[in-house]
């Protein structure tokens, strides 16, 4: 579980995270939406740790991120996985070399343990004949799947996606949000994705943090998203045509 | 302020760089494959520049000696001189910027705008020590190409001197012996060796703190090679004036 408690992050003199207090609970997939620029990609590297922030406190577990010292964040890191927005692939290296890289820097497994523990993970993320491929050998969804299993092959506590649909097809996207929604249930890991796609919140959004202009602006299940009065979730929730006539089947249906 | 606040990043992430090491076992992996790239990979064109340009110093020499009773194995001794205090040390760093400079920055650049330096900071690696060190390491051996430069280019001349008919043998010989001072090697490998940190320092700044897209990293480049050279140019006056006039 990773609490968030009063975060505030300014650049400048110009506010970008302005007193956000949230809980990301353990084993479910938690989906942070917004509009471009409310703040979802700095929030979620706040979280990180890869931006400092101004005041606030992240705990992850019972233990704050803050207060932790060098070897305490050194050793929290090896329980996060991190899916990038672009996969963010070495490109040099294959497949299997992708997967077992967080292996080789911090386990002192044997190779064959290194190699083993790649191939069960390559079989889960459905990538069996891909091992010895570069990433510029495979497609976009293949990527996104190579870099899902390099986030998890060390059976990480804490998994963070940003963007893990973007360019991808609507068929690939729905395989990716599954396949992470899987992983979550079975590894028992805290999930926070970073999403615009409404698909994957009709999915999988069982906590869904509606960012707007840097400030939390709702929070709730997939299943009352669809029902909330908030005005502004609901224009950015139903801004196309396919979604403005899901809420009026919607509203039809619960009239009736 | 600008200036002075890229000055102190520079010098915190050199810090870094020694700070936190990677395991060996990945790191001697690294440091081969920048061996292989950035020194293996630039022995060809230094070869073709160093025994070319050697050659022109000759015959440039030879063209200017007109009073007959100059010796003809002033052209050795010329040819020597040049290519031993500036032409392999400085010349040949300046045109590494631009091979070996951009390389770095644009393959760091590229890492920085593909998250790919994010990814590692996530599994809590240092990045610093990861991306650069090895490259730092690689470029101890920088000394080794300047030596092939700095015999290529006696060589060049050597063959430009005899078959162009400026020179016989014996005096482009006789020419590469006299007066030879032996500290003016070691002037030209010390400041080969602040030259080598420079080339791999600058071009790794430029690159591991990019901001923006594709086309920043072209212009990172470019950046990162006038640096590189304006610092090499600096450096070599500094050397010269504190090792050569007294």
């Amino acid at each position: 579980m990773i609490t968030v408690k009063n975060l505030y992050k300014s650049f400048d003199e110009s506010v970008v995270l302005n007193n956000i207090s949230t809980r990301f609970e353990n084993g479910k997939t938690n989906l942070i939406i917004g509009q471009s620029g409310s703040g979802k990609t700095i929030f979620m590297k706040c979280i990180l740790g890869l931006y400092g922030i101004n005041s606030g406190e992240i705990f992850f577990g019972d233990k704050s991120f803050q207060k932790m010292n060098i070897k305490e964040r050194s050793i929290l890191r090896q329980e996060i996985g991190m899916v990038f927005q672009g996969s963010a692939l070495f490109d040099s290296m294959t497949v299997e070399e992708n997967i077992m890289f967080p292996m080789r820097m911090l386990t002192k497994k044997s190779f064959k343990e290194m190699q083993d523990r790649a191939n069960e993970v390559i079989a889960r993320v459905d990538l069996i004949n891909s091992n010895k491929k570069l990433p510029s050998e495979i497609s976009g969804g293949m990527q996104k799947r190579v870099a899902i299993g390099r986030a998890i092959v060390m059976n990480p506590k804490y998994l963070f996606c940003d963007e893990p649909n973007s360019g991808l097809d609507p068929k690939t996207s729905n395989i990716i949000d599954n396949l992470i929604q899987e992983i979550t249930k079975e590894y028992k890991i805290t999930t926070i994705i970073n999403t615009h796609d409404m698909n994957s919140v009709m999915e999988i959004g069982e906590n869904v943090l509606f960012m707007e202009n840097g400030n939390k602006g709702w929070e709730g299940s997939n299943k009352e998203v669809f029902s909330t009065e908030n005005q502004t979730v609901s224009n950015f929730i139903y801004s196309s045509n396919l979604f403005k006539k899901v809420r009026k089947v919607y509203q039809e249906e619960k009239k009736n | 302020m600008r200036v002075l606040h890229n000055i102190g990043t520079y010098f915190i992430m050199i810090s870094k760089v020694f700070g936190r090491f990677t395991r060996w076992s990945v790191m001697k992996g690294l440091i081969i494959k920048e061996i292989d790239s950035l020194i293996i990979g630039s022995i060809g064109i230094v070869s073709f520049i160093s025994f070319f340009v050697g050659g022109v110093v000759a015959i440039q020499t030879a063209l200017n000696l007109s009073n007959p009773l100059l010796p003809k194995n002033l052209i050795g001794f010329a040819t020597r001189q040049s290519v031993i205090l500036e032409f392999a040390p400085t010349f040949i760093s300046v045109i590494m910027a631009g091979k070996v400079g951009s390389f770095i920055t644009s393959s760091l650049g590229t890492m920085r705008v593909t998250e790919q330096i994010d990814a590692l900071k996530v599994m809590g690696i240092n990045t610093y020590n990861y991306l650069i060190f090895p490259k730092i390491v690689a470029l101890l051996l920088y000394p080794f190409i300047i030596t092939i430069s700095m015999f290529l280019g006696i060589f060049g001349g050597y063959i430009a001197s005899i078959y162009g008919g400026f020179c016989s043998s014996a005096d482009f010989i006789e020419g590469i012996q006299i007066d030879f001072i032996p500290f003016h090697v070691s002037y030209a490998f010390f400041k080969t060796a602040f030259f080598a940190f420079i080339l791999a320092t600058i071009p790794s700044y430029h690159g591991y703190f990019l901001k923006g897209g594709a086309l920043e990293v072209g212009k990172a480049s470019t950046t990162s090679f006038v640096w590189t050279s304006v610092l090499i140019i600096v450096t070599n006056y500094i050397i010269t004036q504190l090792l050569l006039t007294s």
